[in-house]
């Protein structure tokens, strides 16, 4: 088989991956750059395909003349990671498919780089309630994957629930594809908002530019008039075989809900999402220590804990797309053996400040697991609901959460987790009275589903 | 949206016809096999075991809820796979 060697090998072409393979191929680098989609910009910079060009495409997006420069690289689409090889001396080996989407004759490539540069961002983390599981309930993340990418508004009525600045991306994105976008409701209050975004303003002004972003979205409320309510959160939502109607109540500071303050609205659509998870499958499989978040541990040139592997962007911790670029130009110049100037590191630990702000203000609080009712799914793939996991937990007596997924079949279904890992690990912590072996979920050998028999046909066509 | 109302003022492309359970339904090209469902309005085409309906939930390939299968192949995530002109969709064949 033959083994590609680039210099540095980035994954992700989003914000912090074209960022580092840019960086990384102005001093010289050789560099291939990878990417599950079909095209680069990540979730964040998501368009209209090539065969459906947009002529306004900026209408949508933010940072848009920095991604037409950026996205003009060599870069190889429709690569999907697979496994990640370690090594004891040496950056993993990663083993690639390349081909349509979950096909079965795509093309393997090897790639053992000089250094590897890891830019797989992040998805969201949608807390359960009943009724999530209806067709009609979307994370607000695909909301604006249709929006952006299909053009397409996931309903006409539309309320956006959840938590952080992220709600505002999608409320726009939504008015601009013809959705009415009944509210935005954020569960955090007025007063820890104003503590997590007030202090220090001089800290923001350095973020000005992000600053300016969050400026538009809040005109774009006004100007079409949708509420944005505080300490408020859909806590179920009701239909037959779709959405017709959510019920919204009044949260206290821990996200529990106020007696008496519930009440429902009719909607076709609801967006909803707490917060992100990083992407971190292939940084577990290089042997990359975490953090409490269960982001990659980086130093300030993005190095991970493993030699000769550098992460960038929201693996590293949620920060939005310009920490990511500041992340990922850093990340990229290390990774090829250069060194970032003083202004580029400034720019990194300025654009982080932001970042902690984001968790300062908008961070999950553990009320919420009073929006769960026995018959709540919390497993969305194995159809495990919270009385499942609080009887498994009981009946076995076991603090393992190993075993206790084994038992409960949560997180075990197709997704493997990604959905209702942390929700689990939270619930089945608060079950046993403390897990004994937390994290677990993160833990998967294989970084994508693969298909065995498109591995044994790659397998045979080599030793032909 | 309506192309001549759509701010991002999306270019011309070429109609494409996918089979889906036996039935023609039109899309775009470029479309992902999700998006030509949602855009003849579908919300939900798979089935869970406890048959409760499922369609696109996050959109980007991580939850798995929208697998229909491509021409014969099981196990495709609606929402990742580009549609291509012919393709025949089964929202009944599961793992």
């Amino acid at each position: 088989m033959t083994v590609e060697t680039p210099d540095v090998l980035v994954v992700g072409a989003g914000p912090a991956g074209l960022a580092a393979a840019d960086a990384a191929r102005k001093v010289g680098a050789r560099v291939a750059l990878l990417d599950a989609a079909e095209d680069a910009g990540g979730q964040y910079w998501r368009h209209l395909p090539a065969q459906r060009p947009a002529a306004h495409e900026r209408v949508l997006h933010h940072g848009w003349d920095r991604f037409t420069a950026l996205r003009g690289q060599e870069m190889l689409t429709n690569a999907q990671v697979w496994l990640a090889e370690r090594h004891d001396d040496r950056p993993p080996t990663l083993h690639v498919l390349v081909g349509p989407a979950d096909g079965r004759d795509r093309v393997r490539r090897t790639f053992a780089p000089k250094a590897l540069v890891l830019a797989t961002g992040a998805y969201e983390r949608t807390l359960p309630f009943p009724g999530w599981d209806l067709p009609g309930v979307f994370t607000a993340g695909a909301a604006q994957a249709l929006a952006k990418s299909e053009r397409i508004a996931v309903g006409r009525r539309v309320l956006v629930a959840g938590a952080g600045p992220f709600l505002l991306p999608v409320a726009s994105s939504l008015v601009r594809t013809g959705a009415e976008v009944v509210g935005v409701l954020e569960a955090n209050g007025w007063p820890r908002l104003g503590r997590g975004w007030s202090r220090r303003p001089a800290e923001l002004l350095a973020t000005r530019h992000k600053a300016g972003e969050l400026a538009g979205y809040v005109r774009d409320l006004a100007r079409h008039r949708i509420p944005y309510r505080a300490a408020t959160a859909v806590v179920a939502a009701h239909g037959a075989e779709r959405v017709s109607s959510v019920t919204v109540a009044r949260l206290d500071p821990q996200w529990a809900p106020i007696p008496g303050t519930s009440r429902d609205v009719s909607v076709d659509a609801v967006c909803v999402s707490h917060g992100f998870v990083p992407r971190v499958e292939l940084a577990v499989s290089a042997g990359c220590g975490l953090d409490a978040y269960g982001a990659v541990v980086t130093d300030h040139d993005g190095r991970t804990t493993v030699p000769g592997v550098y992460a960038a962007g929201e693996v590293t911790g949620i920060g939005g797309a310009d920490l990511a670029l500041a992340e990922g130009v850093v990340a990229g110049l290390a990774a090829a053996g250069a060194t970032a100037s003083d202004a580029q590191r400034r720019s990194r630990s300025e654009n982080q400040r932001f970042a902690a702000r984001l968790e300062a203000a908008h961070g999950i609080r553990p009320g919420w697991v009073g929006w769960l009712g026995d018959d709540t799914t919390v497993c969305r793939c194995e159809e495990v609901t919270a009385g499942d996991l609080r009887a498994g937990a009981a009946a076995t007596g076991s603090r393992g959460l190993r075993s206790l997924k084994l038992s409960t079949r949560a997180g075990l279904g197709v997704c493997q987790g990604r959905v209702c890992g942390r929700t689990v690990e939270e619930l089945l912590h608060r079950h046993t009275g403390g897990l004994l072996d937390p994290g677990r979920t993160e833990q998967r050998p294989l970084a994508a589903f693969v298909r065995l028999g498109e591995l044994a046909a790659a397998e045979e066509q080599e030793h032909q | 949206m309506e192309t001549h109302r759509d701010p991002v003022r999306p270019g011309e492309t070429s109609p494409i016809t996918i089979i889906v359970d036996g039935a023609p339904v039109r899309g775009l090209d470029g479309q992902t096999v999700a998006g030509v469902l949602m855009g003849a309005g579908r919300l939900a085409w798979r089935t869970t075991r406890n048959g409760r309906p499922r369609g696109v939930f996050c959109g980007i390939g991580v939850c798995h809820d929208c697998l229909v299968a491509v021409n014969g192949l099981p196990d495709v995530r609606a929402c990742q796979r580009r549609a291509a002109d012919g393709d025949s969709i089964s929202t009944e064949e599961q793992a």
